[in-house]
This record gives structure tokens, sequence and C-alpha cells, in this order.
């Protein structure tokens, strides 16, 4: 169907020239997520009550280095990316175990490790590498290998070393991501429907166990959630004040910088985790709705990207990062609105906090990296066969 | 590159089931906050506003008592208190100490300090020290620069400038106890600090004096620091009570007391104003504000002569011989007397086996001359014809055995027995002998001396039911209302009896011979009537007090002398007050009250002279409350 001449251009992509594939970056996309940004940034400044100290600026500055990275990863030969996949997660998941070994403790949970130079939070850099890793063994699978279950072993050893690495941090948020995205992963890579009912059945089943081996503040949690208004003063309280602070925004919201119950501290964790009910408070549904809706654009556009890459491995790391992108949407904002429990799961691109967003930009630029060399002909050995 | 296309096909097809998933959980968010901040808005918004809106109770100033004429007896006074706030100073302990210099900080209201700095939040002032005088303010003030955190606050604290004058009428304010708040639904009770009347008529008129509390609606953050005040409402202050006690004259009454363990009222007899009510000893109000040291409780509370007691309203003597002027009316009202019945007094009187001794031998007397000498024989003589009921009967309507309801709590009941009274609560019949005691006062009989000086008001009045009270209605709260004292009810007393009655007190007083002669006021125009009244203690003492023929007072241990009474009103001509005084354990009622009466009334008089009665020399502005004529 191809002609030679089509081959040649496709393979000429991918020793594409600097300036070729400036031209190919999604500009429009790159300013979507500015946009995001920059209503980060405005939230971030009233959450200090009109100062761009000590939040809006670092986060700022964070987000200037974080383009420039997602800029240079997207320019990085996609096969490059696939050739790594597997050191890379194997560097993540040692970075794990270290944080194991000697994390300090932040947060109530060990999840920073001190590179010296810069805090990193491996679980952060876990989320891109897994998918990295999960897009190269899927890579080659036929629809038929996928198909039998000793295929799925590796895989599934692959996401539940991290996972369980990040339970006993303990971060349960972390740890939900990661195997809902490795899930999106399988059933993209054609796992058979009745495999996925039969492991939520195991899972199901296995709620009882988990439940006994769940640290007590992570089962309060679960419990308060249930039942917000049953600890209005203790562990409810979180869930209540964000709540009161979300609904008394009303549709069009107290104004910018009016924000009553972020202002006066009443709403825990403003610049973080509840970074949503402070928009919503002070821009009320309306602005909501249209931060929903950007983050909408861009998962239309991971979707738009990724699926125009014409080999496997750029489709899967598309689009499980782009599903880790939404779970982290999703997550957050539920979680805010007392639909799931609190687990700890920032606003992506607006919440205060340089490795989220450092690895959301890592990610968006391996999405743009796979959009960029779409035409890039993988083999279904892998990278290695093409060189 | 089939195979390619057939994983495209399936990838296409999940990652189109996959965005319809997502698709559907983003428009759940967007339902959610459709329920929170549109359907629920109202509900979060009021929520919201009780985060962040505290209201504060502002008290209000609390009303001033004055006298008569204006002359303040309880007000408000400035406390000046100095607190720290530790979040303001660098070092909590380096200014304390610096303070210290200034004031004098006690070792342990400085633990206390640094205590209470610990435990609460930073911004929240704490108390170092209160009721400052005005040179420790102007000291640290003008230190204040180096005295980071510390800051002078203006409060309000209840104040009797006059210390003990008058302090059983005026009472005390103290702190709300916890059976205070029983039934109770001012807000202001709960505010820390907050004191109300526990006494007299801080009591009585606590809700007029009290006010209503003002509100300040202050927005908080959420550890409770004031950010702004969105909303004040100042409420009602107190309202200012005039009571129709006179000052000076209470003053006066005071001190001609003394020492003594004794209490005098003086009261308009037609109006029931009462214009001097003194018990002494008495006792400093204000420390009951401040709070009371053990050793002063106890000082106060183990007195003998019961500095916290108000005599005048609660302390219950037999009235000795001064009921002889209601076993007069009784025997003259029934008619089994009249002015000419004649007894011949031999000293002593024989019932059965037992005799009731006179002080001497009188001689025949009628019924005028019986009660300028005080005879007892005379009365034995009369209330055993007469009996128990019928005296007990006249005693009830002229307000002896029965609260007066004057406006002081506390008030004692007294007790005038029957025969009815004695079978209920003793089981036995009356016994002639009983007659004989109730002839003279004594036995079962009680009064309080607002009592005796009411009855005394009724019999120069004309037989008018006057009742006594305190505050005056023109200037008192909507609230607690005095009653209206103009009209009072005659109680039908014939005016013959009265007259006879009022002749014999005149005659105590003003004839030769009289029991209270010696203690006459020479002034025609202010001559007073009355009748002196000797309480016995204790009866085994009294026996043989009288066996022995009178020992001197002065030579008994002070429990067991005899109550001194007397009862008096002024002037003869044109009577307008009414006096009673009780010297507990005074002796004689002649030489120990009678002196005491004599002279107050003279100072009474002297203030309100009869034509303009009640409205005080030089002084207008306070109109007379009724006319004299």
């Amino acid at each position: 169907m191809l002609t030679a001449q089509d081959r040649h251009f496709r393979f000429s992509r991918g020793e594409m020239t600097l300036r070729e594939k400036l031209w190919h970056v999604s500009w429009s996309f790159v300013l979507l997520i500015s946009l995001v940004c920059a209503f980060g940034f405005l939230t971030l400044y009233s959450a200090a009550n009109g100062s761009v100290e000590p939040w809006a600026a670092r986060q700022m500055m964070r987000f200037a280095v974080g383009l420039a990275v997602m800029l240079a990863v997207s320019l990085v030969d996609i096969r490059n990316w696939m050739r790594w996949s597997y050191a890379l997660y194997f560097i993540a998941l040692i970075l794990l175990i270290g944080v194991q070994l000697r994390g300090s403790v932040g947060m109530g949970a060990q999840r920073w490790i001190d590179l010296g130079f810069i805090q990193l939070q491996p679980s952060e850099i876990m989320k891109i590498t897994l998918i990295l890793a999960l897009a190269r063994y899927f890579h080659g699978a036929s629809y038929q290998e996928v198909g039998r279950p000793i295929f799925l072993l590796p895989p599934l050893v692959m996401v539940l070393l991290p996972v369980v690495l990040v339970l006993k941090q303990p971060d349960l948020g972390t740890a939900l991501m990661l195997t809902l995205a490795a899930g999106a992963m399988f059933f993209l890579s054609g796992v058979r429907v009745w495999q996925f009912a039969l492991v939520i059945a195991a899972g199901l089943g296995g709620v009882p166990l988990v439940w006994k081996f769940m640290h007590e503040y992570q089962r309060q949690r679960i419990l308060t959630f249930l039942n917000p208004e049953n600890d209005p003063l203790g562990a409810g309280y979180h869930i209540l004040q964000s709540k009161i602070a979300l609904g008394s925004g009303g549709l069009f919201g107290k104004g910018f910088l009016q924000g009553t119950q972020s202002h006066l501290n009443f709403l825990p964790e403003k610049q973080t985790d509840f970074i949503f009910t402070m928009l919503a408070e002070e821009w009320g549904m309306v602005g909501g709705v249209i931060l929903v809706g950007l983050y909408s654009l861009i998962l239309i556009y991971g979707y738009a990207m990724s699926l125009k890459s014409r080999n496997q491995f750029g489709r899967l790391t598309g689009l499980g990062l782009t599903t880790t992108f939404f779970l982290y949407v999703f997550i957050n904002i539920a979680m805010v609105m007392g639909l799931v429990p609190v687990v700890g799961v920032p606003l992506p691109l607006i919440s205060y906090g340089g490795t989220a967003m450092l690895s959301l930009l890592f990610g968006f630029g391996l999405v743009m990296s796979a959009y960029i060399h779409r035409d890039v002909h993988i083999g279904r050995r892998g990278a290695s066969d093409d060189v | 590159m089939i195979q390619d296309n057939d994983r495209s096909k399936v990838i296409g097809r999940r990652a189109l089931l996959l965005a319809g998933g997502k698709t559907a959980l983003l428009t759940m968010l967007a339902g959610r906050m459709y329920y929170l901040q549109v359907m629920q808005s109202g509900r979060y918004a009021t929520l919201a506003d009780e985060n962040r809106i505290n209201l504060r109770l502002l008290p209000p100033p609390r009303g001033r008592i004055l006298d008569r004429n204006g002359v303040p007896m309880a007000v408000n006074q400035e406390n000046y208190r100095v607190l720290i706030v530790s979040e303001e100073t660098d070092d909590l302990e380096d200014t304390l100490d610096s303070l210290a210099e200034i004031i004098p900080i006690g070792e342990h209201d400085y633990a206390r300090i640094v205590r209470e700095a610990k435990r609460h939040r930073s911004f929240v002032p704490v108390t170092v020290k209160e009721n400052l005088s005005w040179e420790d303010v102007s000291r640290i003030e003008l230190n204040s620069p180096d005295l980071p955190g510390v800051m002078i606050d203006v409060g309000q604290s209840r104040s009797y400038p006059l210390v003990g004058l008058g302090a059983h009428l005026l009472g005390y304010v103290s702190a709300v106890s916890e059976a205070d708040l029983q039934g109770s639904t001012d807000p202001l009770l709960e505010l820390p600090g907050f004191r109300i009347g526990k006494a007299g008529v801080e009591k009585i008129y606590d809700l007029a004096l009290r006010g209503k509390g003002g509100t300040s609606q202050v927005e908080v953050n959420s550890v409770g620091r004031t950010i702004r005040e969105l909303k004040r409402n100042e409420g009602e202050p107190g309202t200012d009570l005039a009571l129709s006690i006179d000052l000076n004259l209470q003053q006066f009454a005071a001190q001609r007391l003394g020492d003594e363990s004794a209490s005098i009222v003086v009261m308009d007899i037609h109006s029931g104003e009462v214009l001097v009510m003194a018990s002494t000893p008495s006792f400093d109000p204000n420390a009951f504000n401040r709070g009371l040291l053990p050793d002063e409780w106890r000082d106060l509370s183990t007195n003998p002569r019961a500095p916290l007691t108000n005599k005048a309203i609660a302390g219950q003597y037999p009235p000795g011989s001064t009921f002889k002027t209601m076993v007069t009316l009784a025997g003259l009202e029934s008619g089994i007397i009249t002015r000419d019945h004649t007894v011949t007094c031999g000293g002593r009187m024989n019932l059965g086996n037992l005799t009731w001794y006179c002080d001497k031998a009188h001689g025949t007397l009628d019924l005028k001359g019986a009660i300028q000498y005080s005879c007892d024989v005379y009365f034995y003589d009369v209330a055993r014809r007469v009996g128990i009921d019928t005296i007990a009967a006249m005693a009830k309507r002229f307000g002896l055995g029965d609260k007066l309801d004057i406006d002081l709590p506390g008030e004692a009941t007294g007790l005038v027995p029957s025969r009815a009274w004695k079978k209920a609560t003793m089981g036995v019949p009356w016994t002639s002998g009983e007659d004989f005691n109730a002839g003279i006062g004594q036995g079962y009989l009680l009064v309080t001396p607002l009592q005796l000086a009411t009855m005394a008001a009724r019999i120069a009045n004309g037989g008018f039911a006057v009742k006594p009270h305190l505050v005056r209605p023109q200037l008192s709260g909507s609230q607690d209302e005095p009653r209206e004292t103009r009209e009072f009810a005659s109680m039908g007393i014939s005016q013959p009896s009265l007259a006879l009655l009022v002749e014999a007190m005149t005659a105590v007083a003003n004839q030769p011979g009289g029991t209270a002669y010696a203690m006459r006021i020479a002034d025609p125009a202010m001559a007073m009537a009355g009748k002196t009244g000797t309480a016995q203690v204790h009866h085994l003492q009294t026996f043989e007090h009288k066996l022995e023929g009178g020992k001197k007072p002065d030579q008994l241990p002070w429990k067991m002398r005899d109550h001194a009474l007397f009862i008096a009103f002024a002037p003869v001509v044109a009577p307008t007050f009414a006096c009673a005084v009780v010297v507990e354990h005074g002796g004689w009622g002649a030489s120990a009250a009678a002196p005491i009466a004599r002279d107050v009334l003279i100072e009474v008089q002297k203030r309100y002279p009869l034509r303009s009665a009640l409205e005080p020399e030089g002084c207008c502005g306070t109109p007379a409350p009724h006319d004299h004529g």
C-alpha cells in the first residue's frame, strides 16, 4: 500500500533536522499548557494573599525550566526513548528502593530523595518510566500474544514492584495512579476484557487483605471519606472545609483574591492538594468548568497526537501518559469535592510543587516526541531493528 | 504490516472506549461542581459565614446606684489592666522582667503569665495585672518603647466609693456562678469576667442595672485571630437607679451606731420611702467584686456581730415593750379595755405557782400611764384579758410576722404566734402564761427592725398600711418598676384608739417619768413620740436577773445582755418620719437605743424641715414625692 517514496520520507523523518523538528512541535499544545499554568500562577498569587512570594514566583521559574525540559525531551528521537526505557525504569526502581533505605521523611511519608542538587520524588519519575517500560514491552506484542496469560506475567511484575514500594512509603495516591495507568496500558495493548474482569474480581476479594495492611491514617481517610461530617473537627475537617469553601463560591465565585475561606486559612493545603477548591471559591463554578475544559483540551490533544503516531510504542507511550494526566486531574478534583478519599494527588500544572511540574512537563515532552517522530518506523523487535 | 494495522485498530477502538470513560468522569466532575456550587451553594455560604464570622458580646455599662439626691453609691470605675501579647515581643520573659521593674509582678503571677502565654495562641493577650493605678499606667506608657507587646486595656469594674456605707442596701456584684446560669438565657452571663448582683439592690434590680449586651460581628481566621469588624450593635446600657436613701443621713446614722452590733431604719410614714437603713458592723462590697481571700471570708462569716447580715431586715428580735403598742390597740379595738382601765402594780403578778415580775411597783396606773412608764404588770393583765389571737391579729395588721416585700433580698418574716400556730408547730396548747409573755413582747415573738419602723409608721400615719421601699419609682428602670407608693389602704383602726396610743407614746418621750423622757427632743417643733423596749435574750438569765433585783447590763458578758429597742416617730405636731433602732445586747432600750433614734430624728428633721418635707435644704430639683399639707 505504501510507496517506496513514502517509506523513504517516513524514514527520513527519523533523521529530521532540528529545524524540521521544531516545525513539527505543536505550539498550540504548548500554549494550552502554558495557559493552564498561568491559571495556576494566578491562584498561587492569590493563595499568598496577593503576593508572588513564596509560591507563584518559584512556580514560574520551575515552569520555565520545565518548559525547556519538555521541548528538549520532545526533540529527542522516540527510538532513543524506547531504547532507554528499561534502563530508565530500573533507575527509577532503584531510586524508589533508595527512598526506602535513606529517604528523608516529609509530610509523614518517605517520598523524597536528596541527590544534593535536587530533591527528587522517585514515585513521580516512576509514573513516567513505568509507562515507557510497559510501552516498550507491549510494542512488539501481537494481539494473539497479548491474549496469553503467561505473556502478561513480566509486565505485571513491572507494575507490582513499584506499586508495592510506593505503598510502603506510604503513598496511596501514587500507588493508585500507577495501577490505574498500568491498567490503561494493558487495556490499550489488547488484554482481554475477561482478564480484567478476573483481576477486578480478585482485587475486590483482596479488599479485606489490603485493609489489613493499610496504615491507620489511610483507613481513617477512607472512613472519613465515607462519612466526612461524622468528624468535622478531626479527620473530616479537610473535606468539609473544602466543600464549604467550594460551595460558598457559587456560580461566579467570590472574585480574585476574595476567597474568604482560603484566605482565612479554613482551607487546608490551599497551595497544593486543595488548590482547586481555592480556585473554585474565587472563580466559581464558571472558573472550575473552564479549567476542566482546558484540561479536556489537553487530553484531546494528547489523544490526537498519540494516535497520529504510526508506531505502537509512540501510541502506547502517548496514550499512557495522557491517561496519567487524566488521573491527576480526576483524582484531585474528585478528591477535593468529596467524591473520592483524600489520597494526596496534586492538581496537575497548578498545584505548588517542583517534581510534579517537572515530571508532568517531561511526560508532555514524551507525548510531543511521539507526535514529532510519528512517522518513524520501529520494527516489532524494537528500536535496535532499525538502526 | 497487517498485524500493525490490526493492533492499530485495537488500540484505536480501545482508546475511544477509554476516552468515553474519561469524558463520563469529567462530566461527573462538572455535575458535582453544579451540585456543590449551585444547588447547595446557599447552605455552604451559610457554613462559610459561620466559619469566619464570630459574634462577640459587648458588655453594657452597669447602671449606677444613686441616693435620693443623686449622689453616686455604686459606680463603674475604669479598670486599667496591663496585657502582654507574646507574638509582639521577641522574648516574653525579657519583657516581663523589664515590666517587673515598673510594676511589681509576683512570682506566682509571673509563672501564670508564662503558662497562659504558652497555652494560648501567640496573638491572644494575657493579663499581667489588673486595677492599675494611674501612675502605674503612665509609667508603663512612658516606657512603652522598651516594652514590646505590652499594652494597657481599659475595662470597667464595679466600685462602691462609700466602701461600707450602705453596703447592706447596695449589696455587691460578683462572678456568675453555675447556679446563676441555670434558667437564664442572657448570653452576657457567659462572658468571662462578667459580674452580676449577688445581694442587696444589685441583686433585686439586677436586670435593670445590667442592661442589654451589644454585639460585634468580627471576621476571624481559622485560628481565631480577628481580621476586621463587620458590624457593631451597641447594646443598651444599664439603667441608673435612685434610692430613697439620703446619704448624709445614712452616714450620720451609721456613725451614730458606731461599733455596736445594731441597726436603724428611718422611713417616711406616708410614702414608705426608706431614708435611712443602716446595719453595723458593715463590710466592703468592693472585696466581693475583686474576689474575697479565704481568710477575709472566714473573718466576715464567723464574726459574732455578723457584718454580712443586714440586721435591719434580717435580724429578728423579741419586740419587748415596743409590742405593748399592739397589745394596747388589740385591747382598745376589741373593746375589752378602755383608756380608763386601771391595774395596780405591786411589782409582780402571780399565776398558779409562777410569778411574773415588773421593774418596780408602779402603783395604780391607767392605760396612758402604763405605756408611759412601761409597766409590765398592766400588760400582763391586758394580755390575759384580750388573749393571744386578738393580739396576734392586730400585730399582723401592723406588718409584724410577715415579709413587707421591701425591694431587698433576704428579708426575714419574724414571728407572731397564735394558739393555732403553737398547736400546729409544737403540738401542745397555748398556756395563759404565754399570754403574759406576749403582753410584754417576749416569748415566741420575733420582729425585724424594718417591721418595727413600719409598725411605728402605721401608728403615726393614722392607720394606713404603708409599706417600705428603697428605690424611687421615677428614676428606676422599666422592668423592675417599683410599686406605686402613694396610696395605701386604711387598716380601719378607730382614730380615738390611735390618738390615745400616740398621746401615750408622746408622753413616753416628753413627760417626766416617761421611759424616754431623758432622751426627749426639746424643740417642740421636732419633738418625737416613742416607745422603749428591752428584749430579754436569755430566759434563765432574765429570771435570775429580775430575782436579784437587776444586774447592771455592763456586768454581764456581751452575749448575755438584753437587746435594746426603740421605736419613734417625729415630729409629734405633724408626724412624718418613723424610726426603729435595735442595739443587739445593748442593755436598756431607753439608754442604748433611744438616744440614737433621737439624734438621727433631729438630723432628719433638720435636713427635711416640716414645710418642705423631703426636700433637702438648699437643694432643688428633687421634688417632694408628695405633699404633707
